[in-house]
């Protein structure tokens, strides 16, 4: 008996000590998560020691040398920066100079409805914050409400709106035979939506086909939204980026704010200010008048709030900086032109080369899109083919980023895809 | 067209920034922000130590940096590095690989992922949080898809803590509940269990199988040594259990407005943390992508530069020293002013803020004859006291407890 009592005692103690799970972690059945498709294709990059490798599933620019790039007016703001200002928290709806300027680039230098203080604006953590309080926020004043995606676009679009718990549904957009846009089909889809539904809109540099609507288009869709009541929520990650001219690359919001629609926006700063790693970005919301713009913005403000408090401040002040200076804005815009001229540049030589090695197939689409993408038409055994055999790197739906091109590879790539296809 | 939010309410207000809107409007020259949840100098100025400037500088001279994406959990160096500051440079658990970090937009994100995470992953929904905590606790956890539920904390008879109540709430949670543990510093009451008491609530939580949520916002800040204000944390890592812990950058490097934090979860074994750390990676990229490089570049390079570190810990203990200081002085003023009541809690109290007692009747009268800006709980803001500003703070706390005796 007395032994008994001393063994059930020392395991007492040792339960009150190491507690009655000591022995299995909580978390035994969490499973492994899947890899990211598009990081792996870096990481198999990065390992390969062939000299000829060529990257181009990278989503980051890269100069003709295909080296990464940091603007001289963002190193010019940063030397304005540095040891200036406090590091104190920004305002829970961030930096408002940041956000004043950035919304002109939107909606236009000298927008009415800027003037009447109509937009509810908040800085975010670039456009996938821009989405995601978006998200949370139609989920929260539209519960019952669906959101239609383009098939296909950037993969982490479905992650966004799956978390906000935002049921979603699908809209065509891309025609694999025209490696165009499936105009007719995707004006059916929005016809056939009930009357109020959000529609997700890539405003130009549609990710990952490079497809954009014409104008013409873009009104068409414009009419179409607006007949049904849709709510058109624009994701513009790559404004001055696609035809090198901010102004022309806001022509779709543009039409939409002239057809009446009160529309909301993702602005990012990560590709046209290669501002990537700083995560800068706004979300807008286009409201009845300035008493609706100020309840909104305070409502996306609680959705801030228990995400990140306030948003980063650096990115932001760099944005500001740039944005505000007359001088430091100029250059900015030519060094988006830049870029934008050198991807534009390289659609031209890659085409010209497929041509010229005599490729049986067409690639007008190659110039024809636009952005930093272009959806090639590839299929996954050809890319796979390019990878072993070429040591070329890029998602197996045949996404070739063109920012990944440079007048050193593109013949060889060129030469590679003309293997694999004739 | 009509809008689509034509019903939309405005939100309320921000309970605490309201304080410094309202501040912002007094023209008083007496007047005096002790809500402000942000280090103040002496002078009543924000403060960029100057480890920081010297690592700003190193970083905008590297012409060789680039502002690309981090990866989605975030620099890696400073995630090993702010493992060991919060676990120990020879914690077992980061010998044994046990902890998966990722880089979150200081102690807020690095709760809200964490919370995320549970919300997907654990079979308990339920967090319990100390009564009172930070306001913005409810709305993370809430957020995040967890229910909460309160544990007694504050004992405003005493104005200290209330063990029992503790140790009851506790002891009555469901096995395996969450339970969120101010890891020093208290925020707002100021209140630390003792290391003797935080030992029998590491028992009390391990025989019920609770899994314990450190937020950990003011390491070094609270004692001045870091060492120290991470005792409890390593008191439950040293007994191999598992906890999630919040880390913020924000007070203790004053990297406020760059949102500089991690989030740890030590697990029981190192394939455990490698399948943790790649779900929270799904749980990050719809959220925000990956996280902002500048803040963390700048602590990571303090934190791996060892005459950087240790400037570092000698401009930390200033601020938690002249916290310290405000305490004293505070105390000395009110009872050289014989103030009726017991005001040790003052001295007893850790941290940035105090939990003076007041009611709010007491605060707005403060605010209103003395220009005084607090929030209406009664907590002040010792960061916001100077010397000079004392006296007239200990004139109006006077007032307030002796009118209309």
């Amino acid at each position: 008996m007395a032994i008994r009592r001393a063994m059930s005692g020392r395991i007492m103690d040792r339960t009150a000590v190491f507690g009655a799970r000591y022995m299995s972690s909580w978390w035994r059945s969490v499973q492994p998560a899947p890899k990211d498709p598009i990081l792996g294709v870096t990481e198999a990059f990065l390992a390969d020691q062939s000299p000829d490798k060529v990257n181009v599933g990278v989503g980051a620019y890269r100069d003709d040398n295909g080296k990464p790039v940091v603007l001289e007016c963002v190193r010019e703001a940063e030397r304005k920066i540095a040891g200036n200002l406090n590091m104190e928290y920004l305002p829970m709806g961030g930096s408002v100079k940041m956000v004043e300027e950035t919304l002109k680039l939107a909606y236009g230098e000298n927008s009415e409805l800027i003037k009447e203080k109509r937009i509810a604006a908040v800085q975010a953590l670039s456009g996938t914050g821009a989405c995601r309080l978006f998200a949370d926020f139609q989920k929260r004043f539209f519960p019952d409400s669906q959101i239609y995606i383009p098939v296909p676009t950037w993969a982490n679009h479905h992650n966004i709106w799956r978390d906000a718990q935002v049921p979603q549904k699908t809209y065509h957009y891309y025609h694999p035979e025209s490696k165009g846009l499936d105009f007719a089909a995707m004006i059916d889809d929005i016809k056939n939506a009930p009357n109020g539904s959000f529609f997700l809109l890539h405003a130009c540099a549609h990710n990952p086909t490079g497809v954009d609507p014409s104008e013409e288009q873009w009104r068409e869709i414009s009419h179409h939204i607006k007949a049904k009541g849709h709510f058109a929520f624009f994701d513009m990650a790559y404004q001055g980026f696609a035809s090198g001219d901010p102004e022309k690359d806001a022509k779709a919001i543009r039409i939409f704010l002239e057809d009446g629609h009160h529309i909301g926006i993702a602005q990012s700063y990560a590709k046209n200010m290669g501002l990537y790693g700083q995560r800068v970005g706004c979300l807008s919301v286009l409201c009845e008048d300035e008493k609706q713009a100020v309840a909104v913005k305070s409502q996306l403000q609680q959705l801030a709030r228990p995400m990140y408090s306030n948003p980063p401040v650096h990115g932001a002040l760099i944005v500001s900086t740039i944005l505000s200076d007359p001088d430091l804005k100029k250059q900015w815009l030519k060094e988006v032109k830049v870029m934008a001229d050198r991807i534009i540049g390289m659609r031209t030589a890659l085409r010209g080369n497929l041509e010229k090695l005599g490729s049986p197939l067409s690639w007008q689409h190659i110039t024809n899109q636009i952005g930093m993408f272009c959806y090639s038409g590839l299929t996954p055994e050809q890319v796979d083919r390019l990878t072993n055999e070429f040591h070329i790197y890029m998602t197996r739906n045949g996404r070739i980023s063109m920012a990944g091109v440079t007048t050193g590879n593109v013949k060889y790539l060129a030469n590679a895809i003309h293997e694999v296809t004739k | 067209m009509d809008s689509v939010f034509a019903s939309i309410v405005q939100a309320p207000e921000d309970p605490i920034l309201g304080v410094t809107v309202a501040y912002n409007k007094d023209p008083s020259p007496n007047k005096l922000n002790l809500g402000v949840g942000a280090y103040r100098t002496e002078e009543g100025k924000p403060l960029v130590l100057n480890v920081v400037r010297k690592a700003e500088q190193l970083l905008v001279n590297d012409q060789s940096r680039v502002k690309e994406y981090l990866p989605i959990l975030g620099l890696a160096e400073f995630n090993k590095l702010s493992a060991k500051l919060i676990l120990g440079d020879d914690s077992p658990a980061i010998q044994e690989n046990r902890v998966a970090t990722a880089q979150c937009l200081s102690g807020t994100g690095s709760l809200r992922v964490g919370a995320e995470f549970l919300a997907k992953h654990y079979h308990q929904r339920t967090i319990y949080i100390p009564q009172p905590s930070w306001g913005n606790h409810v709305k993370v956890f809430t957020m995040a898809g967890l229910s909460v539920k309160n544990y007694r904390y504050y004992d405003p008879t005493t104005r200290g803590l209330n063990f029992q109540g503790l140790l009851e709430d506790l002891g009555a949670a469901p096995a395996g509940a969450i339970v969120l543990l101010h890891a020093c510093a208290h925020n707002p009451t100021g209140v630390d269990p003792t290391v003797e008491q935080w030992e029998q609530i590491r028992q009390s939580m391990r025989s019920k199988g609770l899994l314990p949520f450190f937020d950990s916002a003011y390491q070094g800040f609270a004692s001045g040594s870091l060492d120290a204000d991470a005792q409890p944390v390593r008191m439950f890592v040293a007994d191999g259990g598992e906890c999630f812990i919040a880390q913020s950058y924000a007070k203790n490097m004053g990297l406020y407005g760059e949102r500089v934090g991690a989030l740890s979860i030590v697990c029981k074994a190192a394939d455990v943390a490698s399948r943790v750390e790649s779900q929270l990676k799904l749980v990050i990229r719809p959220m925000y992508s990956n996280p902002p490089i500048h803040g963390a570049s700048i602590a990571m390079t303090i934190l791996k530069n060892s005459d950087m570190y240790n400037e570092w810990k000698i401009e930390l203990k200033a601020m938690a020293d002249r916290i310290i200081s405000m305490r004293k002085q505070l105390f000395d003023a009110l009872s050289a002013k014989g103030t009726p009541g017991d005001w040790s809690h003052i001295i007893k109290q850790i941290g940035m803020f105090t939990f003076t007692g007041l009611d709010s009747d007491q605060v707005a009268f403060m605010t209103k004859e003395y220009h005084i800006y607090m929030t209406s709980d009664g907590r002040i803001s010792m960061a916001g006291l100077s010397s000079k500003t004392v006296p007239h703070l200990a004139d109006a706390i006077h007032a307030a407890v002796t009118r209309g005796c």
